[in-house]
């Protein structure tokens, strides 16, 4: 089964390039061929010539980046976008989400829809649809959320998962509060399940475990691209007995979005090192496993910095309700996990410690809210890899500092003259609001 | 690619027009010394029969000869085509009516005829830059005409206008009369407005010569790196304003520097609209240059880089007399040209930031631009542009002159034998000033209050 990828806007186009890039290396590098045959299959077409053409459709309003992604690829001769895959414009959106939503979505969606279509009909069985974008912009936010909305409508029973890139809290646009909330809103209604990736989260990865000095916007890409890929490639579910799911994106769903309010999904992957000291490094399961962890609980992204104080609460005697008394400070509640491992002696490893009731919220039944696949192929060069992709609190607090600063820029109507000469009404941003404000009062009470 | 036209209106407007078009050719062919026509010159240079000397997207308005037929006789005659120019002969007078009234309606069709020729040039339009002074006749009246035909066929291009407003000596008396009419069009019509002021461009001007002339060891200017220096460039000797002028024009080389060149953070023109104008009429932006001048010692070392963030926030390097420290900041954008990082970047805005006064709601209020290219002479140049209550000082300054004459109802039977005027204008055109600096005030007054978070809405559990 096959998966279609929607690159929207710049960063979309920028971080799904470089998904593809870590896939195919990934699929070549190994020497399972079923692990390569299956990885092509889902992310590539192969043509008469035995060339492998991405299942990727390439969306921009302005035409620098995704000219510079066909030239690269072009080059690479590992593979390449489809001649006709991709769409852009001249003007750009103008860092404004109206502009992206009301103007340039309309008026380009059936040529759009018309290379999705296409796409899609190449693939023998779809499995699937993942939009990635960026939410802080014009393009990726605004376009994204229309096209999102388009796929909606065409493929009613296909899964759409989004990839959400949330930008520096610090900010690199000045209306990007205004662009996430209205993303965030419209894509809760739209989305099976939204994976989240924040700049500063990334940031810190390469600044702190990768040793990069001076940080670009490609090594953001790249870890971002290593983590979404650990994810999507291949792996075996517990009853899947020994063929690989063939249906990845469809279990990741009902393994971690059971309820239509909790939908934000996070990813956790180590170890994450620098290259140069990949050849230095040892890892064993329980090591790895224990981070992890702690990392859930904990609310940490890497491995370094971990607040080992956190524990998870103790269990109340047999029979008595678990009550909200049970939750701790700085303790993060999970509402489930999916834990992924790749590599050496995968059979070997202890994962009870995520089935623990304690991690998860009261209401579900531990043995439900804990999934696990694995395959003994090692992932992107780590001997050992240990991802885990969760639906907890870990977004809460960035979201709420997110929907908080919009809040305070609405309150004085700052900006909204933009929005709403194309379309966007105080109304509009108010149902916004309003629907984040339920999500976040949602996750707080896990 | 996006395109741009250059609309430059009066005396003033063509002047500092014709230096930004000469400094451009001379960062292009610095840039591009095969000569070879590429994407960048697109931005503004139409290829007329795949020649290099193309002629250029402007439209030039003039209505008395002088400074049109220089241009015509200089070395820039090759790039324009006679079409492209409006002219007349009488002038304006140094009255604002006259500008905008009579000729005005006279030229209507031609101008409008001008503009969608250029128009129909670009590929993808992105932008009007309008040139013009707010003290005469032409530039302020017939300009401001322009800026609401602009809006009429063109509603959807942002219009950005580049204003000289006068100095308190300035020798046109009726200047405050023509500048406060002028302001009420910039107010409703113009999308964004970069004020500057002719007197903050002398003391820049005095400055640099100042420098050059004092012959301190390591502190020699180097040859061609003065923003106010028009050599290398194809016209020939330099003339009074020229210098001044130069200055102007390096403004707007930089901000379109992003449409023109390639850059890890490109900043589109309609991206400083947007995150730069929190409230429509609020669109003044004051701007400051930096550096000024490059010297030659090169043993200076690279904290150069710093000190280019901390000059662009110095008083001596804005192109209007006014304080930003001591007003708010509603919003700030930085244009960065060069071999500067993101880290850089980041790490300058961290450092300057507790030094300026941001408005509650937008304390990360920061718009940045990254261009790779830096200006002619310069291994890098930053251009700020700080939506501030600070221009409100100016505006009060403008609207005291005014009344001065308004009190005394001097001169003002000039303007009422024009047909299509009227006392209403006046009137009209003072309380829109005051409304406008009333505007500034209020969000000045919020300045030293601490603003509790505005309470988020309850939901229902």
């Amino acid at each position: 089964m096959s998966i279609v990828t929607v690159q929207l806007g710049q960063c979309g186009n920028q971080v799904g390039q470089e998904l593809f890039e870590v896939i195919s290396n990934d699929a070549n590098d190994t020497q399972r061929k079923v692990y390569s045959e299956c990885s092509s299959e889902r992310f590539f077409n192969e043509t008469a010539n035995r060339e492998l053409v991405a299942r990727s459709v390439l969306i921009d309003m302005e035409p620098k980046v995704i000219s510079q992604s066909i030239a690269k690829t072009g080059k690479s001769g590992k593979w390449r976008y489809g001649d006709r895959s991709h769409f852009s414009q001249k003007q750009g959106s103008g860092n404004n989400w109206a502009n992206g939503y009301c103007v340039h979505g309309p008026r380009h969606e059936e040529v759009v829809m018309d290379i999705v279509r296409r796409e899609v009909e190449h693939c023998d069985c779809l499995a699937g649809i993942v939009a990635m974008m960026s939410v802080a912009g014009g393009t990726g936010s605004g376009v994204g959320t229309y096209v999102t909305q388009c796929l909606r409508d065409t493929y009613p029973n296909s899964f759409i998962l989004n990839h959400l890139t949330w930008p520096y809290g610090t900010g690199e646009v000045i209306v990007q509060n205004y662009n996430s909330v209205l993303t965030l809103s419209h894509l809760y209604q739209l989305s099976d399940a939204i994976l989240v990736h924040e700049n500063d989260t990334v940031h810190k990865i390469c600044a702190q475990l990768m040793n990069i000095k001076h940080i670009s916007f490609r090594d953001v890409n790249k870890v971002i691209a290593h983590q979404l890929g650990s994810v999507l490639q291949p792996a075996l579910t517990g009853d899947s007995h020994g063929i690989y799911n063939r249906n990845p994106i469809g279990q990741l769903m009902s393994s971690l979005v059971c309820h239509p309010e909790y939908k934000l999904l996070s990813v956790c992957n180590i170890p994450q090192v620098s290259s140069s000291s990949m050849a230095y490094s040892m890892f064993t399961w329980p090591g790895l496993l224990k981070h992890l962890r702690q990392m859930l609980i904990a609310n940490s992204k890497m491995e370094e910095g971990i607040d080992w104080q956190v524990r998870a609460p103790s269990l109340q005697p047999e029979g008595t309700e678990r009550t909200g008394s049970h939750r701790r400070p700085g303790f993060n509640t999970s509402l489930a996990n999916l834990l992924i491992l790749r590599g050496k002696d995968v059979n070997d490893a202890e994962i009870s410690g995520f089935q623990h009731p304690s991690l998860y919220t009261p209401w579900l039944p531990a043995d439900e809210a804990f999934s696990m696949w694995k395959t003994p192929v090692p992932f992107n060069k780590y001997e050992k890899s240990a991802i885990l992709v969760s639906n907890s609190q870990t977004l809460l607090r960035p979201l709420d500092n997110m929907v908080g600063k919009a809040w305070n820029m609405f309150a004085s109507r700052a900006y909204i003259h933009q929005y709403t000469k194309f379309g966007i009404s105080e109304e509009d941003f108010l149902d916004s609001f309003t629907s984040l404000e339920q999500v976040i009062s949602s996750y707080s009470q896990l | 690619m996006t395109q741009s036209v250059v609309v430059q209106v009066g005396q003033c407007g063509n002047q500092v027009g014709c230096r930004f078009w000469d400094l451009a050719l001379r960062e292009h062919s610095h840039v591009n010394k095969k000569g070879i026509y590429d994407e960048a010159l697109s931005s503004f240079f139409r290829n007329v029969d795949s020649r290099l000397m193309s002629s250029l997207q402007a439209v030039l308005v003039d209505m008395e000869e002088g400074v049109v037929n220089e241009i015509l006789q200089g070395p820039l005659r090759e790039l324009f085509d006679s079409t492209q120019l409006i002219t007349d002969v009488s002038g304006s007078g140094n009255n604002w009516a006259v500008g905008h009234w009579t000729y005005g309606s006279a030229y209507r069709e031609q101008i409008v005829d001008q503009l969608r020729r250029a128009a129909e040039h670009c590929d993808c339009l992105q932008c009007f830059f309008l040139i013009h002074s707010m003290g005469g006749g032409t530039g302020s009246g017939l300009g401001t005409c322009v800026l609401k035909l602009l809006e009429e066929e063109f509603p959807e291009v942002c219009r950005i206008v580049t204003s000289v407003y006068p100095s308190a000596e300035d020798d046109v008396v009726t200047s405050p009369y023509n500048s406060v009419l002028a302001m009420r069009e910039l107010t409703e019509h113009a999308d964004c407005v970069l004020p500057v002021e002719n007197q903050s461009l002398v003391d820049i001007v005095n400055k640099i010569k100042h420098m050059s002339h004092s012959g301190k060891p390591g502190s020699v200017i180097k040859k061609d790196s003065a923003i106010i220096s028009g050599q290398g460039g194809v016209s020939g000797a330099e003339k009074p304003f020229d210098a001044m002028n130069n200055i102007v024009a390096n403004l707007l080389l930089n901000i379109t520097s992003s449409a023109r060149f390639e850059g890890s953070l490109n900043m589109d023109l309609n991206e400083i609209a947007m995150n730069l104008v929190p409230f429509p009429r609020l669109h003044y932006l004051v701007p400051s240059l930096t550096p000024l001048y490059t010297l030659a010692d090169v043993n200076i070392p690279t904290r150069r880089l710093d000190q280019m963030f901390t000059d662009a926030f110095s008083k001596d390097h804005q192109l209007i007399r006014a304080d930003p420290k001591h007003s708010l900041y509603l919003a700030c954008a930085l244009m960065v040209r060069g071999n500067v990082q993101v880290s850089d970047l980041r790490r300058n805005i961290e450092r300057l930031k507790p030094m300026l006064p941001f408005v509650s709601w937008n304390q990360e209020g920061w718009k940045t631009g990254l261009c790779s290219v830096p200006p002619v002479g310069h291994s890098h140049s930053l251009l700020a542009l700080a939506n501030n209550t600070c221009v409100k000082s100016t505006f009060m300054e403008l609207r005291d002159r005014f009344t001065k004459l308004y009190r005394k109802k001097a001169h003002m039977h000039h303007y009422l034998h024009v047909d299509g005027m009227e006392q209403g204008c006046f009137t009209e055109a003072i309380s829109s000033l005051s409304s406008l600096i009333e505007e500034y005030s209020q969000l000045d007054a919020t300045k030293d209050r601490p603003m509790p978070d505005a309470a988020r809405l309850n939901i229902a559990t």
